[in-house]
């Protein structure tokens, strides 16, 4: 085996095109998977029995059922009703809805955390129940999320090459695009193994200093 | 047994005369805790501009009668009504109508850390009571005026001592010009330095304000200070109730005088 530096040159523009992709994944799937988790956590404490059971059977479900098959449905199944969206856009979505359940849990036990005597103040001071959740419990609870959410993007960060099984060209798709074209398979894999690492890296940092501003 | 808190001796201010309409009155409470009864049938009626202090052993009920009027928990029995407003069974509405006349202090505190000292005053006079943010804060700088910490307006509340964040809980409670002024604990968490200066406080409000208050304290000499009426609990019963000045140099009861004889 020789190390080719002109293959990692070549190989280097469709990187890029591939880190576009990953990283369009990533955040849009962020952003997906925060605020719908938000949504789950917040319906399952309704007092209705008619919303809790579905919403909890539906992210059981999501949760407990591999993100490949998810992908494989939404993209393969839902067409034949009917029912067409680019590859990015599936991917993204189910890589958000499959994290989202995660997320409700860490909602669920930031929320769990704010002491009561919080809901209890807010009640003594008669501040109705949506203003105590947006001015009173939310901030609270949300900083103490922030740890923990940023440790899914970084698995999301990893589960990102999955949509390279419905065509997206993410950077697992386009260095096997590469190799396949080229019978290059080294270089083009080493080189995205080094960029996941450096992504994560810097995502560990920023989730740092965000933790370290939060806790004041 | 029933108590009222009216006036049993003549030499109190006239503000306080036995005139006054009641304001609360609880009939009948029982509440539960599994098997452990808090409340045990107890009969209570405060009249409005009345001072009441709840002494009593730890578990006695005494908190949970201010719980129950702020609507924080519910009786298994009994009936509670607050200026005419029957509560549990009643509307979100006219649960909300009568916390906006109460105000309660809590032992821990419970101010929001989120929010600074400022906004913790403001906030509900703005959103419950409709107020403009300039008024809301004008109000919220004259409190933090009277209870000292004028220029600790924009400090967070943990950057506070355990005192200081006592005396902010008060201003914000009264900023929604309560009727009723629940005070459960206030100086149980604080340091020993900092009971003066929120008790101060207090015999201060209670001094020139008409607000009703409910006490449950431990600091047998600011009960005696502030109160028109004692209520001694024991087991979820009032035991003995009275003015001040009996209560602490007469008590009827054997197991008041044991409780007094253990605290003072």
């Amino acid at each position: 085996m020789k190390w080719d530096w002109s293959a990692v040159s070549e190989f280097m523009p469709h990187f890029w095109d591939g880190l576009l992709v990953t990283l369009q994944a990533l955040a849009l799937g962020s952003v997906i998977a925060f605020t719908l988790g938000l949504v789950w956590t917040l319906l399952m404490r309704t007092p209705t029995r008619w919303v809790r059971w579905p919403v909890g059977v539906l992210t059981e479900f999501v949760r407990n059922t591999p993100l490949l098959v998810q992908l494989f449905f939404l993209f393969y199944v839902l067409p034949e009703w009917g029912l067409t969206f680019s590859a990015l856009t599936t991917g993204v979505f189910a890589i958000g809805l499959h994290y989202s359940t995660y997320t409700m849990q860490v909602y669920r036990a930031g929320i769990e955390a704010v002491p009561a005597g919080q809901w209890e103040a807010a009640t003594a001071l008669s501040l109705p129940a949506r203003r105590t959740w947006a001015v009173v419990i939310l901030p609270q609870a949300l900083r103490r999320v922030v740890p923990p959410l940023g440790n899914y993007v970084i698995s999301m960060l990893k589960d990102t090459p999955i949509l390279m099984s419905i065509t997206v060209l993410e950077m697992l798709g386009q260095a096997r695009l590469f190799s396949q074209q080229h019978f290059q398979f080294t270089e083009p894999v080493t080189v995205i193994g080094v960029a996941f690492i450096v992504i994560s890296y810097l995502a560990s940092l920023l989730l740092r200093t965000l933790e370290r501003r939060l806790v004041r | 047994m029933s108590v009222e808190t009216s006036k049993q001796n003549d030499d109190q201010p006239a503000t306080t005369g036995t005139t006054s309409p009641e304001l609360i009155r609880l009939e009948g409470i029982t509440k539960r805790f599994g098997d452990n009864t808090v409340l045990d049938g107890l009969d209570l009626s405060v009249q409005a501009g009345r001072h009441v202090t709840l002494i009593g052993p730890s578990g006695s009920g005494k908190t949970t009668i201010l719980r129950l009027l702020m609507t924080l928990t519910e009786p298994d029995t009994g009936t509670i009504t607050v200026d005419g407003q029957r509560l549990f069974p009643a509307s979100e509405k006219e649960l909300r109508d009568v916390r906006k006349q109460i105000g309660m202090v809590f032992q821990q505190f419970n101010l929001f850390p989120n929010m600074t000292v400022l906004r913790n005053i403001t906030e509900a006079p703005t959103t419950v009571l409709g107020l403009s943010k300039d008024e809301a804060e004008a109000r919220a700088r004259e409190l933090l005026d009277l209870v000292g910490l004028a220029d600790k307006a924009d400090a967070r509340p943990t950057k506070l001592s355990g005192g200081q964040q006592q005396r902010v809980a008060i201003a914000r409670a009264l900023a929604m010009r309560p009727k009723v002024l629940l005070l459960d604990e206030v100086t149980s968490a604080l340091d020993p330095e900092l009971v003066a200066g929120v008790l101060d406080l207090l015999r201060d409000i209670a001094r020139t304000t008409d607000i009703t208050m409910l006490c449950v304290t431990h600091e047998m000499n600011f009960a005696r200070d502030i109160s028109d009426q004692v209520l001694m609990f024991d087991s979820g019963r009032i035991i003995e109730a009275g003015p001040p000045e009996r209560i602490f140099s007469d008590p009827e009861q054997e197991r008041t005088r044991e409780f007094l004889s253990a605290v003072l």
